[in-house]
């Protein structure tokens, strides 16, 4: 009996870590009480395995490691960590003026919501307001971002549960927005658009005609999934009643989002605590009530043509003004007064260089990014870096939905239940 | 800079009129948080940038987690964030409080009543250790573990306080001030390890 556990445990030692001390104690009981190699009893006979980190559908580097009792899950822990590059760390070297582009690496699939809250906590520890056509721009943008997002989840979703074609499909629309942002921001990723103090830069000339575009060949691109998936049996069959959570489960899990959504709870920042302009115009907030999988794909679903309809607004009703604020101290000046005024060169060179003081305080301010509810919680000590620049990303508190959704079901299943929670590694490592 | 200098004189002339000398329940705009400072002695109210925050004892984490969950309807611990102060150019300070190294600040919502509070407590460097509020709300579960591995923080009750970013042979708590960036040296092919 010893000799078979010792053999067990040896071969045990190379794939679990100390986190996995609780899953190996159970099974050294399960081993010891078979009396042999597993899995010959018929009690229970479970075995732990890897999925991940280097996984296709694991989306990026996420590590399961699961109990399975033949082919039935037991219980999944996730392991995280791999993508770890210490961007809170960074973000501490980083004046505020450079902020902005670490934290648009986080959620690298929605990074304007990752630049919204930052430069939302600067703003608010600076006490500063933001002109209105900023407020629009930053509106219109995050929600072309979260179109961008969902198509991605549709595309990738798709392909992991067996539906490859859509992986072709949700790319080409998602293509056609980051085209947008590529002739808003020169940037296809990683914009680095909205900054303290408003946006980068003011819209381009056409910019209505382009985003109005785009807004018809993602409704009609919408239009097509649905159709080619919602009724489709072998989608459903794959996702109907799997991986459901409840919402209690959500609400004590800190789990917001779609995810929470699916649950018949309808949370929304942009409804419940509106910032930017969200309380100006017309959304509805989508939620359903079965909390599986499928569940999670419709809301996403149509949170896209929600998106439409606001971005749709946003070109509508844009206010004329400026795009930032107006203060030598917190703004760049435009480039062309560089050459001809010596203030606007210094102004220009102190900001980039050793950027702007914000007064000592702490905030933390929380918008809904396509994942859930993202936040930043903003330290200073009245310098010109952060003491602390922590990050809430929805991602790695959704990503501890992971147990309850996937016990109980088939190992085949996981990869769909995983999915489902569109985990961006990028935000859950940082 | 004269803006600033206006700005930070603003700010600390509000923080005084909000933290009061003797904790009057009347005076509390958030009726929350007064219930927690009249509950237990030693809170301290403030209100920072319009969020009401409450300074409470580290003893006594857990339990304002669980009032605020029974009593309260918080029904989600949002997250918990671990603070190093040694650094420190210029900071803040409240009435009442006695500023150490590390702050733990953790952040609760509550969608029935749609408000939001934080609840933050000094932890000193010599004793490290706070309640786990994840018997309290699971949620706190990885933001502690992190917490744990960033800061080394020890949360007592956590049900599994292991690492979770950093490698578990990791030494060292990379996100503490007095832990540099670039401590670990680049090491190359057959090199022993540098840890």
């Amino acid at each position: 009996m010893t000799d078979a556990w010792e053999q067990e445990e040896a071969r045990l030692e190379r794939q679990t870590d100390e986190g996995a001390q609780e899953l190996r104690a159970s099974t050294r009981e399960v081993v010891l009480a078979g009396g042999g190699m597993w899995p010959e009893d018929d009690l229970g006979d479970t075995m732990i395995i890897n999925m991940g980190p280097q996984h296709p559908s694991t989306h990026g580097v996420l590590r399961l490691m699961m109990e399975l009792d033949g082919e039935d899950v037991l219980r999944i822990k996730p392991v995280i960590g791999y993508l770890h590059t210490g961007m809170e760390k960074t973000g501490e070297e980083l004046t505020y003026v450079q902020g902005t582009t670490n934290v648009t690496r986080m959620d690298y699939a929605s990074n304007f919501a990752n630049e919204l809250v930052y430069s939302m906590a600067v703003e608010r520890l600076l006490d500063v307001e933001v002109p209105e056509r900023a407020v629009w721009i930053r509106m219109m943008m995050c929600e072309l971002s979260r179109m961008a997002s969902h198509l991605l989840f549709q595309a990738t979703n798709g392909m992991d549960i067996g539906a490859v074609s859509m992986m072709l499909y949700g790319w080409r629309e998602r293509e056609e927005v980051l085209r947008i942002f590529e002739f808003v921001t020169g940037l296809r990723m990683n914009c680095n658009y909205i900054r303290p103090g408003g946006v980068a830069a003011d819209l381009p000339d056409g910019w209505e005609q382009r985003v109005l575009d785009v807004c018809d060949i993602v409704t009609a691109g919408v239009a097509e999934y649905d159709e080619l998936l919602s009724q489709n049996p072998i989608w459903l069959e794959r996702t109907v009643g799997l991986g459901v959570i409840t919402t209690e489960e959500c609400l004590e899990r800190s789990i917001t989002g779609p995810i929470l959504r699916s649950t018949g709870f309808a949370w929304d920042l942009r409804k419940a605590q509106p910032y930017l302009a969200y309380d100006q115009v017309e959304f509805d907030t989508i939620f359903t009530s079965n909390g599986d999988v499928y569940d999670r794909y419709r809301i996403r679903l149509f949170e896209i043509l929600e998106s439409v309809r606001i971005v749709r607004q946003c070109v509508e009703r844009m206010p004329f003004g400026d795009y930032r604020v107006q203060d030598k101290k917190l703004t760049p000046p435009p480039r062309a007064r560089i050459d001809e005024s010596m203030e606007a060169l210094i102004h220009h060179f102190k900001l980039f260089t050793e950027g702007f003081k914000v007064p000592a305080g702490e905030t933390y301010v929380s918008v809904e990014s396509p994942r859930g509810e993202i936040g930043c919680y903003m330290v200073s000590d009245g310098s010109g870096k952060p003491v602390r620049m922590h990050i809430r990303g929805p991602s790695f508190y959704n990503l501890q939905s992971i147990d309850p959704m996937g016990s109980d079901s088939l190992v085949a299943d996981a990869v769909a239940i995983v999915s489902s929670i569109d985990p961006i590694m990028g935000e859950v490592d940082r | 800079m004269a803006d600033d200098t206006a700005r930070e004189a603003d700010h600390e002339g509000a923080g005084d009129d909000d933290a009061p000398e003797a904790p009057v329940a009347a005076a509390i705009a958030d009726e929350v948080a007064a219930a927690v400072v009249a509950r237990y002695e030693g809170s301290v109210f403030v209100e920072s940038h319009g969020q009401p925050v409450v300074y409470v004892d580290r003893a006594v984490m857990a339990d304002v987690a669980t009032m605020l969950r029974d009593e309260e309807q918080f029904t989600m611990l949002v997250d918990t964030v671990v603070v190093d102060h040694l650094l420190d150019g210029t900071r803040l300070t409240v009435a009442g409080i006695v500023p150490e190294r590390f702050e733990v600040a953790a952040n609760y919502l509550s969608h029935a009543r749609n408000r939001r509070l934080r609840v933050i407590c000094e932890v000193p460097e010599s004793d490290p250790t706070v309640p786990s509020l994840t018997p309290v709300y699971p949620g706190a579960n990885f933001p502690e573990r992190e917490s744990y591995d960033l800061f080394g923080i020890t949360f007592e009750g956590h049900p599994d306080l292991t690492r979770i970013l950093m490698p578990d042979d990791w030494h060292g708590h990379p996100l503490r001030k007095d832990d540099a960036a670039a401590r670990v040296p680049v090491t190359f092919k057959g090199d022993p390890s540098p840890r």
